[in-house]
């Protein structure tokens, strides 16, 4: 076995039970690493369930800000006898498996080449406590306290998060410090610690941030100006409404009333939810909702609507795993397809793609300008992984200007009119001028409606209206492109035959994937899509290689369709690299499939490949 | 096709407190079938709103699709309209109400868009108490697909091509009561003097307040045999009472004797004076006012007027304790926090 230290590169996963307090500790731990400057990339693997069955905590740790999901774990800290077996069998030869060793474990859970540290959990906690209640959660704390001392993280800090955490019943603080010394007391006493793989504090992280992305898209509504959120609960997307009504009750409640600058409805289902998102827009209010896959299926017809009548609307979409309900909580980007062509007729819907909280905050808080000026729905495309788990991001903050509210006509505007034409094209974009009710006793009526209508909005079945009008919200399409996320590069010139795509969350396991490549001798140009519809750069990256990689999660290369379609490319020129699994794809799924195709896989991995699949089972 | 009615109109046509004329409450002509009741109902509206000195643009009229859903063309055309999609006007009508909680909405329906595709938004408007006054144009049948009975078509009603409605029908103000309702009516397209006085009081209640208006589909439902029809229903309406509705500025001249009048006096001021009340009905009691719809139906005959009302109860807007300014007049300064909280933000998630 190997014995030279890792330091700060490594994956620690946490097997714990649902619904056991379990989550708060973890969450300490991964904070504790991001305090000591080391880049850190914690996932929550959850069942559908709220309370008993298995739920796992991976933390990713890598100074080299490698922030995908990594196969193979290197230390398995096992709090959940249920699920004991198959976390042992699914360690590597030369991994840790920390275990509560109060009952010695039984001869067939022996493997003989992985490493064994027990700690009685269950013992020490019945020493100390006499609540079952607080054996329990304090065991959670004991076992951070334990890893510690055997990873080196630094107690100091570990404190200092607990400090934090209760303040206010400062009570909490102590008996929680003591559980954290029983933890490292124990290990330093029975082990070498600290062990192979270790920590070593950095500077790596500056002023970023650890942040999930559901609250951040939350806070980018609060931001936006969002004075109406209706929604139906669906898993992921739950905690973007619940963050939003918390920032909302601290910043847009008044302190004597209690009257508050913004409304949360809870809607019957997602069709209302959309519906009353798009009455708020109309009527000149900011309004959002926020969804995952089954939701989005639901709000098709008022999407249809809304493109249609040229209504704006904001929905945030935390993609999940289809089809039907799939699997609820694991992640996806399988709704590329169903939100870039919502509903029937010739319809499409702007897309935004945030990769990061950051970009969530951003994003969403910009959705509402788009959606104003164009006058047509914006959804953000989050996913489970980016809405759910913490990631290191950029700091947030506001470079907002002021509402653009785009062309919206007011009294004195409509007094200086000959007359007001909803649908008529006066500036040659595509863009036409809107009313709010209200406006004007005499001027600026309108009827808004799914139906065909002329320039006037005046109901009409004349083929040539119709005609007319969809092209001109063809022609207003063209005009989107230039208001929609610019797509990020990352390299000055393209120089290479080769090129990879990718968008969202799949960022993180794409750039990792690039360097790999490239101590393969293989160098390829990257390029990330932040929007719907491309842009004209999109376009050129594509065009300017031989061949590009589209990577993404969902079963049938969604983007790659989206991409082969709208620029009219030839499809060999696009190939497919995906994971579809439900966990986040990783680095070595991408570079296997990538050297595959090239026909350069290593010899090793092209007979393993031929014996089992790429995907790491799980 | 819609046609836009002529401008021109007699220059002493009499004029509202507002100065509105008439015609000013008007929309495009009708492209309903001749004699549709739904077209009476339009009337009554454009009335009601003329004497109520409505500012036109103070109204924001919403429906889904079906016959009774065009019909907002055709009244009100200097209010703001919204055609939305089959059975989800409630949920566009929240939004923008929550947008606005300064303008009079007016929700127009029909009896497929509210008993069978609607009915669930339907249900949850009325949970929420949505300050919205909601019509339901109510002929049984729908008009655009050529006939087939809707979930409010009588059980036992025959259709024009002779077929007999086997199911039990959906009874709108039953189920409004029921679910809380605060204004609970019901007319008869026919009945101008009975329907005028209650679209006032509906756009006066401060809530969700239904009525439900039996209108005749003279194409597809006015034959013999159909509990829907112009005949039928003449023949079998019976009334709760006679209703005026006096708005709060208005001196009341019209005496009643008090054993046989009741004058309910709304939030907003106005009256509501009930006349020939039917025995055993007292439209502040919900049993009284269920107990009457119950009594008719067993008579079959067709109740109609104010059922029940309820007026202390509070909007959506009330509920979620919403601020006095509308949302849609709220600017940056009202809802965006100042940046300098990103940095307490950020600090925190370190």
């Amino acid at each position: 076995m190997q014995t030279h230290p890792v330091i700060n590169d490594f994956v620690i996963r946490f097997a714990n039970v649902n619904g056991t307090g379990s989550a708060s500790a973890n969450n300490m731990f991964a904070k504790a690493i991001f305090r000591m400057g080391i880049p850190v990339t914690p996932k929550n693997i959850f069942p559908s369930n709220i309370q008993g069955l298995p739920t796992w905590y991976e933390v990713r740790v890598s100074e080299k800000f490698y922030l995908g999901r990594r196969e193979g774990v290197d230390i398995m800290v096992c709090i959940n006898p249920q699920s004991m077996k198959a976390d042992i069998a699914s360690l590597p030869a030369g991994a840790y498996f920390i275990y509560d060793n109060t009952k010695p474990l039984h001869k067939d859970l022996i493997r003989e080449d992985i490493h064994y540290i027990g700690i009685p959990l269950t013992e020490i906690t019945v020493r100390e406590y006499s609540d079952p209640r607080q054996r329990l959660l304090f065991k959670n704390i004991i076992y951070v306290g334990a890893m510690s001392a055997l990873i080196n993280l630094e107690m100091e800090v570990l404190k200092q998060i607990i400090a934090e955490q209760f303040a206010g019943k400062e009570k909490l603080i102590a008996p929680n410090h003591h559980a954290l010394e029983l933890g490292s007391q124990y290990v330093k006493e029975h082990y070498d610690c600290p062990l192979r793989f270790r920590l070593e504090r950095r500077d790596l992280l500056k002023d970023k941030i650890l942040f999930e992305g559901n609250a951040a898209c939350a806070l980018g509504a609060i931001f936006g100006g969002a004075s109406v959120a209706a929604w139906y609960p669906i898993t992921p997307s739950t905690s973007v409404v619940d963050a939003f009504s918390d920032y909302a009750e601290q910043y847009r409640t008044d302190e004597e009333t209690g009257q508050k600058k913004y409304a949360i409805v809870q809607a019957e289902d997602e069709l209302s939810a959309i519906g009353m998102v798009i009455g708020a827009m109309w009527n000149g209010a900011r309004a959002f909702t926020a969804t995952s896959g089954p939701g989005l299926s639901l709000m098709q017809e008022f999407l249809g609507l809304a493109y249609f009548a040229e209504v704006p609307a904001v929905l945030i979409d935390v993609q999940r795993a289809g089809p039907s309900t799939g699997m609820p909580t694991r992640t996806q980007q399988s709704d590329i397809t169903l939100a870039a062509y919502a509903s029937h007729g010739d319809t499409k819907q702007v897309l935004v793609i945030p990769s990061t909280p950051r970009e969530c905050f951003d994003m969403t808080q910009n959705a509402f300008d788009l959606a104003d000026q164009l006058q047509t729905p914006v959804i953000v495309m989050s996913d489970l992984d980016l809405g759910m788990n913490d990631h290191i991001s950029d700091p947030l903050e506001c470079n907002s200007s002021g509402f653009k509210r785009g062309k919206v006509l007011t009294a004195s505007d409509l007094e200086q009119m000959e007359r007001f034409g909803r649908y008529l094209d006066a500036d040659g974009d595509g863009i036409c001028y809107r009313t709010i009710p209200g406006t004007h006793p005499t001027r600026g009526m309108y009827f808004t409606r799914g139906s065909s209508r002329d320039e006037y909005a005046i109901y009409t079945e004349d083929g040539a209206a119709y005609k007319r009008n969809m092209d001109r919200l063809a022609k207003k399409w063209e005009t989107i492109k230039s208001y929609v996320p610019r797509p990020e590069f990352y390299q000055a010139h393209l120089e290479h035959e080769y090129g990879i795509i990718f968008f969202g969350t799949t960022v993180y396991s794409a750039l990792e994937a690039k360097d790999k490549l490239a101590l393969a001798g293989i160098n390829v140009d990257a390029m990330r899509i932040r929007s719907f519809p491309f842009n004209q750069e999109v376009e050129d990256f594509i065009r300017s290689h031989h061949k590009v990689f589209v990577i993404e999660q969902n079963r049938d290369g969604q983007m790659r369709s989206l991409l082969i379609n709208e620029l009219e490319l030839p499809p060999t020129q696009l190939i497919k690299v995906i994971n579809y699994d439900g966990l986040p794809i990783t680095s070595h799924q991408i570079e296997m499939q990538i050297l595959k195709h090239l026909d350069k896989l290593p010899q090793a991995a092209s007979s393993a490949a031929k014996s089992k699949t790429l995907t790491d089972s799980f | 096709m819609s046609y836009q009615r002529p401008n021109f109109r007699h220059p002493e046509l009499p004029v509202n407190a507002l100065g509105f004329r008439k015609r000013d409450y008007e929309g495009s002509l009708s492209t309903l079938c001749a004699g549709c009741g739904h077209d009476s109902i339009g009337g009554a509206l454009i009335q009601a709103c003329f004497e109520l000195n409505i500012e036109p643009h103070r109204l924001a009229k919403l429906s889904g699709i079906g016959c009774s859903s065009k019909t907002p063309a055709y009244f009100l055309g200097n209010s703001h309209g919204f055609n939305s999609v089959h059975g989800r006007m409630p949920s566009v009508a929240t939004g923008a109400n929550l947008a606005n909680k300064d303008l009079l909405y007016l929700g127009v329906s029909g009896d497929g868009d509210t008993a069978s595709i609607g009915v669930g938004q339907f249900v949850h408007l009325i949970r929420r108490n949505l300050n919205i006054t909601y019509i339901v144009m109510n002929n049984g049948c729908y008009g655009l697909t050529k006939g087939q009975d809707s979930a409010t078509a009588d059980k036992g009603s025959k259709s024009k091509a002779g077929s007999v409605n086997a199911f039990q029908n959906i009874d709108l103000p039953g189920l409004a009561i029921e679910l809380g309702a605060g204004f609970v009516a019901r007319s008869f397209s026919g009945d101008k003097l009975q329907l005028i006085p209650l679209i006032k009081a509906a756009l006066a209640h401060p809530g969700f307040a239904l009525i439900d208006v039996i209108s005749p589909c003279v194409t597809f439902n006015n034959n013999v045999g159909s509990t829907k029809s112009y005949d039928y229903v003449r023949q079998h309406v019976d009334a709760t009472s006679t209703v005026d509705f006096i708005p709060p500025a208005n001196e009341i001249t019209t005496q009643y004797d008090s054993g046989d009048s009741v004058q309910l006096k709304m939030h907003d001021g106005s009256i509501l004076a009930l006349r020939k009340i039917q025995q055993g009905w007292d439209p502040t009691v919900k049993d009284a006012a269920v107990k009457a719809l119950h009594q008719s139906y067993a008579d079959n005959e067709i109740l109609t007027g104010l059922i029940y009302i309820n007026e202390d109860q509070q909007d959506l807007h009330r509920l979620l304790n919403t601020c006095d300014t509308p949302f849609n007049k709220l600017t940056e300064i009202d809802l965006v926090p100042d940046p300098a909280i990103l940095k307490e933000i950020n600090d925190s998630l370190r």
